[in-house]
């Protein structure tokens, strides 16, 4: 299977996403600059890290739409093929329109790094296959935007189809609506999540919380190319 | 050329957390009368083209960049440039 590592300028963890892959299902990855994301359809999977996309100019993740690379990625996600979109590479799904929302400023006002406790809310994705239903797992969170936020029937709508995937269990310190920590799209083949999987792959770092999203995945993949 | 200034506020349903630090900054210096602080940003544009031509174009850029319309409102006056 292949990944590729989107990188668009300001995106400042993707040597982390990098590194998750090669340390959890040792597969092939590469970093693809955004001005050559017309090479997408070479992968299996496209991973969007975290960082400072464009310095968070205007909104974080807004001044991406600017780059062709966005044209790319959203005709990638119609394939049906998966995206993960992590910290800021959430807030560029939901500025590109892949996924529905917007950011605003943590309640606290601060950036906020720290160690949460997420609940897996469905486990019957792409991405949460190797979780338990109702799993709490330990993933860090590391951003002063991570206040998500939809209108009431959009809110309404993803629970209704059941695409918040992860919740904030205990405190939901940023303000979320719902505690939602992450969603996917309609078809479910996009995930965007607030904490940091690819941060949580090593049990001397952080904790393996984030490694069966990884294999997931893998998994997913190797079932539909069994032949 | 004209001049466009847009206004960018949050939306009614949204809590401004910002807004609320600041207000209650406000009343702890002493303006006790203040109920409600909302921040919002300030966008000004130079464009070439008349005051009818680029209407059209700043809703554009609003709806495609400028504003996020989960989280924002705005609104937008068109004038002269001053002196140009």
């Amino acid at each position: 299977m292949k990944f590729a590592v989107l990188v668009f300028p300001g995106l400042t963890c993707d040597l982390d996403m990098y590194y998750a892959v090669e340390e959890t299902v040792k597969q092939e990855v590469e970093y693809v600059w955004h001005t050559e994301a017309d090479q997408l359809d070479y992968f299996d999977a496209v991973l969007l890290p975290t960082g400072t996309s464009y310095g968070n100019y205007l909104r974080p993740g807004a001044l991406a739409k600017s780059s062709p690379a966005c044209k790319h990625l959203q005709a990638f996600a119609e394939t049906g093929k998966p995206v993960l979109g992590v910290g800021n590479g959430f807030h560029i799904l939901v500025e590109t329109g892949i996924l529905p929302g917007g950011f605003l400023r943590n309640n606290s006002l601060k950036f906020r790094s720290a160690l949460e406790t997420v609940k897996v809310e469905n486990n019957n994705t792409v991405f949460t296959k190797d979780y338990a239903k109702g799993q709490t797992i330990q993933l860090p969170v590391a951003s002063d935007f991570g206040n998500y936020y939809a209108d009431e029937a959009t809110v309404e709508e993803l629970k209704k189809t059941n695409r918040i995937i992860f919740t904030y269990a205990d405190e939901n310190l940023d303000g979320s609506i719902s505690a939602i920590a992450g969603i996917t799209n309609d078809k479910g083949n996009v995930l965007g999540m607030m904490p940091l999987p690819e941060r949580a792959v090593e049990e001397i770092i952080g904790g393996t919380g984030g490694t069966p999203l990884f294999h997931s995945i893998l998994n997913n993949w190797s079932e539909q190319h069994v032949n | 050329m004209t001049k466009v200034t847009i206004y960018v506020t949050l939306r009614e349903s949204v809590v401004d957390p910002q807004g609320i630090a600041t207000t209650d900054a406000l009343q702890k210096m002493g303006f006790e009368e203040v109920k409600s602080v909302r921040v919002g940003k300030l966008i000004e544009l130079e464009m070439d083209g008349s005051e009818q031509a680029v209407e059209a174009r700043v809703k554009e850029m609003c709806d495609e960049l400028l504003i996020n319309k989960v989280i924002e409102d705005y609104r937008f006056e068109i004038g002269e440039v001053a002196g140009k």
